[in-house]
């Protein structure tokens, strides 16, 4: 099986030259066939492999010889192991949902076509992401899916405003690029290779604490938090969600976004190394889960609360990450792929409902028109708040439980976040599914449940919602955490090194306790707020005190324009106007107009008087016999 | 031809090149101060002169008979140059009634 | 297969083309295509080693030591690729524009000889000949065919450059003077062994004429104005082949001649080459014509290229000579579509554009394709390139690779500015009735599209031609510099 690993990135390959070079000529439900089928196809082929593979190696499949020069020989090759694995279930698992709900999601517009390309060329880069067996075809995938991201949100390009958000995600990310790329160089000249094979044994000879190293993990961490939205680089995937909702749940929650959470767990050995890099990337992290947690507080766009929530969730990766629990980072991907794509695709739902309202102001009373849409969103709301057993519960303690073994500051704010995030997330449940229909009579009288299509993907998310978090029971609840097990051979070096997670099981107890009761205290003082007094957010109390920070996003697009954006555009025209223009051509034409100037000047010698000539002449003569006689 | 060559001899060398080099001197200034054009004229015919003078008597020192030879072309050239040259002054004095050469400042850019 | 028959065919087709002058773009058009056919026969004879291969070497001027001494090897080969390969791509863009004329294509290909000369000489006289000749038609096609400024424009054009190419003409004589047999020959001025102080001082003569035709900052003022004033087929003319005629002559003749010079000097020619790219990326983010921004953002891909050459390792050159080829490709492309932007709305600013990729999905889509090109994504031309040149870079100092890797970011901003300024948004009264791209210009798009994504998803056939050849240079200078 292993050997047709490269039909998986193939076959949403050729769905999207099917669907682009045909999307005018086919008909809609053929290409949204044709693309489901793809993606399906590719998700049949991973998990046969999923079930067939027991190697503790990573295989690697050599394609062709991509780019040699020199010593550099960088070979188009995929690699498989188990982390490459979850991953491909995950994209392919995921992105067949969401191609099946998109088939009715998008039954109306008129870029049917085009979309469901862009939808398989990005699943096609997503896989060479995760599939690449070297840095540079990782990527080749990461830049990818930044152009795909970049189309999707730019789908509906005539509104110049999700242009430009497209142009801000892909300007955003390539920010980030520019640091994994340096990282790359980095590797190539520490280590001779780009590929991970090559690269991790040399790495795990390396002392702790290496600077060469650490500078290493420190530029493909730019990279990271430019693709998985840290600060500083995270506001566009707020406005990124100007794209489809589909796309919002594949690329902005499920896959693409855990892009750098899954480069530094393949990277794993090299960060554990770099004890460093991973306290900066713990602080970032939190910073980043707290300060997204605060905005999604107040916003009344309903895709832009899970927007926020995502960044915030990402958040959490990080700090997972940071404290060295990579088992725990990555299980936390896999489960917010399930109960973030379930809200998104959830959301797209209501806002199919809604006529395209996303105003939650708009909203409310929704439970009974959308009975299907509303339960699954409960579950995945549960679910991401972190209440047992469903899946966000587990995959969050693991990471919360790291955090306090590693730092108690860093896990009662983290803490803190967890309650923000069951309290921005029942608002939402609340102002959406609660109260009173606040729309207008055509918004009430077009209500809806969706087709099939739609509510098939919502169901299959939502019993992985539930059930997903099984994979990863801990020790204390008597589970033995399958998925740290199965990751075994990829993290096996670096949990040489990092501590294992060493808590008393009464503490554990005591931390889950916390955060359950924690969190059910937040849910309640939000369904008091939004549903026994039936508080909707309006526009003047949002715009005052401390909402005013929150929802205005803390000003941080304000001040990237004022400090970054507006002084580059006045130093461009000063560039061009006085350096460029008047400094530099202005010496060139300056040489000229010299040169004019001279020859001006010059021929004034020229009077015209005869005797002046001659008397010229005769001093020049006496001056060269002068010169030739006396001096010489 | 003897005869000649002998009484150039007679006077030393020295001699003719002071004396060539003060009417040539004279020439030169005569050029230089006068403003009417025929006066200096005549000073370029010194000036011409005292070089022939100087070409004859180097001509007979070094027993060399080119010296000689140049003399003749230059006396040629000079009276072609003398026709052309007077021509010259007196069209210039039809049009300007005038030979004084600082009229003639016309010659510029 | 000849290499005369290569060099001269274009004059033939020349002649004919202003014979025949009813046919004149069918004429031009297939005499192109015979040219890239011998070149592609040549390129099916040529073995990628460090040889000199199809040498033709005949007495010129003998007195002289001048010889008409030409020759392909590796470094040559795909610059006259790329010349021949360019050339039908600009001539079929000009159908149906005003410029089609018989003396504009017997000029174009005039161009081409002077051209494929200078990638082919192998004695400096000769190279100084074809250096001059190139820049004879591509005068008179600015100054007849171009905009309002042309002449001004123009006059300043021709005097950078031609002062310019006398400073290494000044270098050739003094080099010539040198050589113990009296020749002119690029082995010969290899061999030279002057000492650092002459060649410092060659260094520069060179140095000017290479730069100010890439250009490099900051000799580079003439380029902005020249490009948006020219015909647009003259600017693809100038910025898709003319200016790899300034980085070819840095790669064969800068550097191996005087590589104590080199040794001096490179290090200025790497910062200026890196503010280059900087300063010019700034610059084009502000630019309200679309022709002066595709200029500026060439002046700060071309800072890269010349960056990776003095750096002077295997994989800056590698990557100037991979993307000499793919930065013809893209600024080509690049041109032609603000051709038919100024052709279709008459107009050059991107202020009054806007919502076109509604009413033109071909031309948004070839749009799209070489402005990823342009931006280096990966799997496209540029990637490729920039990857290799930064990596170049990066061997050499950190910084400067962080510093020029801002190509990256830069490029992206200013080119999805354009994007989405043209492209994007609503449709205005004047963008609304756009049509969509026609025959020749949908072929041409259509191969540079084409050339963009087969070169970004398999480099390995490029990189090959050239890579014995660049290291055997690399070598032969290193063992000079005592390395």
């Amino acid at each position: 099986m292993i050997d047709l690993v490269w039909l998986i990135p193939l076959l949403p390959f050729i769905g999207f030259l099917i669907n682009g070079l045909g999307r005018n000529i086919l008909p809609k439900p053929l290409i949204g066939t044709i693309a489901s089928l793809a993606v399906i196809g590719s998700f049949a082929i991973s998990l046969s492999i999923f079930l067939t593979f027991d190697a503790a190696q990573p295989q690697v499949i050599h394609l062709f010889d991509w780019i040699n020069v020199g010593s550099l020989s960088i070979p188009f090759a995929f690699q498989i192991d188990q982390l490459s694995i979850m991953m491909l279930l995950i994209i392919t698992g995921i992105g067949s949902l969401i191609h099946i709900y998109s088939a009715g999601y998008m039954s109306h517009d008129a870029g049917f076509g085009k979309f469901f390309a862009y939808l398989n060329l990005f699943v096609f880069f997503m896989l060479l992401l995760v599939m690449g067996s070297n840095y540079v075809i990782m990527f080749i995938g990461w830049e990818g899916v930044g152009l795909c991201s970049y189309l999707l949100i730019g789908f509906w390009y005539s509104n110049g405003a999700y242009a430009d958000a497209a142009k801000k995600a892909f300007i955003m990310n390539r920010i980030g690029d520019l640091g994994f790329l340096l990282g790359v160089f980095l590797i190539i000249s520490t280590f001779g290779s780009v590929s991970f094979t090559e690269i991790f044994p040399k790495a795990a000879g390396m002392v702790s604490g290496d600077a060469t190293l650490i500078l290493i993990t420190i530029l493909l961490f730019i990279g990271a938090t430019g693709k998985s939205a840290q600060l500083p680089l995270f506001t566009w995937l707020p406005d990124a969600m100007a794209g489809p909702t589909p796309v919002s749940a594949l690329i902005h929650a499920a896959t693409m976004v855990t892009a750098g959470i899954y480069m530094i767990a393949r990277s794993n050995i090299l960060f554990a190394l770099s004890p460093v890099t991973l306290d900066i990337i713990a602080v970032v992290g939190l910073l980043t889960a707290v300060v997204a947690a605060f905005i999604a507080l107040t916003q009344t766009d309903i895709k832009k609360v899970l927007a926020y929530s995502t960044v915030s969730q990402l958040g959490y990766m990080f700090l997972g990450l940071g404290v060295g629990a990579f088992t725990g980072a990555f299980f936390h991907v896999l489960t917010h792929a399930f109960f973030k794509a379930l809200l998104f695709l959830g959301a797209g739902s209501v806002i199919h409902a809604m006529s395209n309202e996303q105003d939650m102001r708009n909203m409310g009373g929704l439970r009974k028109k959308l009975p299907v849409t509303f339960l699954t969103m409960l579950i995945g709301t549960i679910a991401i708040a972190g209440l047992p057993p469903f899946a966000g519960f587990f995959s969050k303690d693991e990471i919360l439980a790291h955090v306090y073994e590693h730092n108690k500051l860093l896990w009662i704010i983290g803490l803190f976040g967890a309650f923000l995030t069951a309290a921005y997330m029942f608002r939402m449940m609340f102002l959406t599914f609660w109260g009173n229909f606040r729309g207008t009579e055509d918004q009430k009288h077009h209500l809806h449940e969706s087709p099939v299509s739609m509510t098939f993907p919502l169901i299959v998310l939502a019993i992985l919602s539930m059930v997903g978090g099984f994979m990863g029971v801990p020790h204390a609840l008597g589970g033995h955490h399958w998925l740290n097990e199965y990751l075994g051979p990829v993290l096996a070096a670096s949990n040489n090194i990092l501590p294992a997670l060493s808590l008393e099981h009464a503490t554990e107890y005591m931390l889950m306790g916390l955060s359950v009761g924690g969190v059910i205290i937040s849910i309640i003082i939000a369904y008091v707020k939004y549903v026994s007094k039936g508080y909707v957010p309006k526009e003047e109390e949002l715009q005052s005190g401390i909402n005013k920070l929150s929802y205005n996003k803390l000003y941080l697009d304000e001040l990237y324009t004022a400090i970054i954006q507006k002084p580059l555009d006045i130093l461009s025209t000063f560039f061009f106007k006085v350096v460029d223009k008047s400094g530099i051509d202005g010496l060139v034409n300056g040489l000229g107009k010299v040169s004019i100037e001279a020859s001006k000047t010059l021929r004034l010698l020229q009077t015209g008087n005869v005797g002046f000539y001659i008397f010229a002449m005769v001093i020049g003569i006496v001056a060269v016999l002068v010169y030739s006689f006396i001096i010489i | 031809m003897e005869n000649i060559t002998s009484t150039i001899q007679a006077v030393p060398l020295n001699h003719y090149i002071l004396l060539s080099a003060i009417i040539f001197t004279i020439g030169v200034i005569g050029v230089l101060v006068r403003r009417n054009a025929i006066i200096i004229f005549m000073s370029v015919e010194l000036m011409l002169n005292a070089v022939n003078l100087l070409l004859a008597a180097f001509s007979s020192y070094s027993g060399d008979a080119s010296g000689q030879v140049f003399v003749f072309f230059i006396m040629a050239l000079a009276a072609a140059e003398v026709a052309v040259g007077l021509a010259i002054i007196v069209m210039v004095y039809r049009n300007t009634s005038s030979i004084d050469i600082n009229i003639l400042n016309r010659l510029k850019w | 297969m000849n290499l005369l028959l290569l060099l001269f065919f274009p004059l033939v087709g020349a002649l004919v083309t202003l014979l025949n002058s009813k046919f004149a773009k069918q004429s031009a058009f297939i005499s192109s295509l015979v040219t890239l056919a011998f070149a592609l026969l040549l390129l099916g004879d040529f073995v990628p080693d460090a040889s000199s291969q199809f040498v033709v070497n005949y007495p010129w001027i003998p007195a002289l030591g001048i010889n008409f001494a030409v020759a392909i090897d590796g470094i040559s080969m795909p610059l006259v690729l790329l010349t021949t390969g360019l050339f039908p791509l600009i001539i079929l863009s000009s159908f149906g524009r005003s410029i089609s004329q018989a003396s504009f294509y017997a000029l174009t290909l005039f161009m081409q000889f002077g051209l494929l000369l200078v990638f082919t000489a192998t004695d400096a006289f000769l190279f100084y000949v074809g250096w001059e000749v190139a820049l004879i038609p591509i005068y008179f096609i600015c100054a007849l065919w171009g905009g309002e400024n042309r002449i001004k424009v123009n006059m300043k054009f021709f005097v950078y450059t031609i002062a310019g190419s006398l400073f290494m003409l000044l270098g050739i004589i003094y080099l010539h003077l040198q050589t113990a047999d009296n020749s002119f020959s690029i082995a010969s001025f290899y061999n030279l062994n002057l000492d650092a102080t002459t060649q410092g001082w060659l260094f520069w003569c060179f140095f000017l004429a290479f730069a100010i035709k890439m250009p490099i900052f900051p000799f580079h003022t003439w380029q902005p104005d020249t490009y948006t004033e020219a015909p647009t087929t003259g600017t693809m003319l100038l910025s898709g082949i003319m200016l790899k005629m300034g980085i070819y002559g840095v790669i064969r003749w800068l550097i191996p001649v005087t590589p104590l010079g080199f040794l001096t000097w490179g290090h200025l020619a790497l910062i200026l080459s890196i503010i280059g790219i900087v300063y010019a990326s700034i610059i084009a983010f502000t630019q309200k014509d679309v022709k002066r921004l595709i200029a500026y953002s060439s002046i700060g891909h071309v800072g890269l290229i010349a960056a990776g050459i003095f750096v002077w390792n295997i994989q800056g050159l590698q990557g100037a000579m991979i993307q000499m080829v793919n930065h013809g490709i893209n600024v080509v492309g690049m041109f032609l579509i603000a051709d038919i932007l100024i052709d279709r709305l008459k107009t050059r600013e991107i202020a009054t554009m806007g919502g076109i990729a509604k009413v033109a999905p071909k031309f948004a889509i070839a749009f799209l394709i070489v402005v990823l090109g342009t931006v280096a994504l990966p799997l496209t031309n540029g990637f490729i390139g920039e990857f290799l040149l930064l990596h170049g870079v990066y061997q050499f100092n950190i910084w400067y690779a962080a510093i020029a890797g801002l190509t990256i970011i830069f490029g992206a901003v200013y080119m999805l500015r354009m994007y989405k300024a043209v492209m994007q948004g609503e449709t205005n009264e004047r963008t609304a009735s756009f049509k969509d791209i026609n025959g020749s210009e949908f072929l041409v798009l259509a191969v540079v599209c084409l050339l963009i994504i087969v070169i970004g998803v398999y480099p390995q056939a490029l990189l090959h031609i050239s890579e014995a050849s660049v290291e055997n240079l690399m070598n032969q200078v290193n063992s000079k510099l005592a390395f």
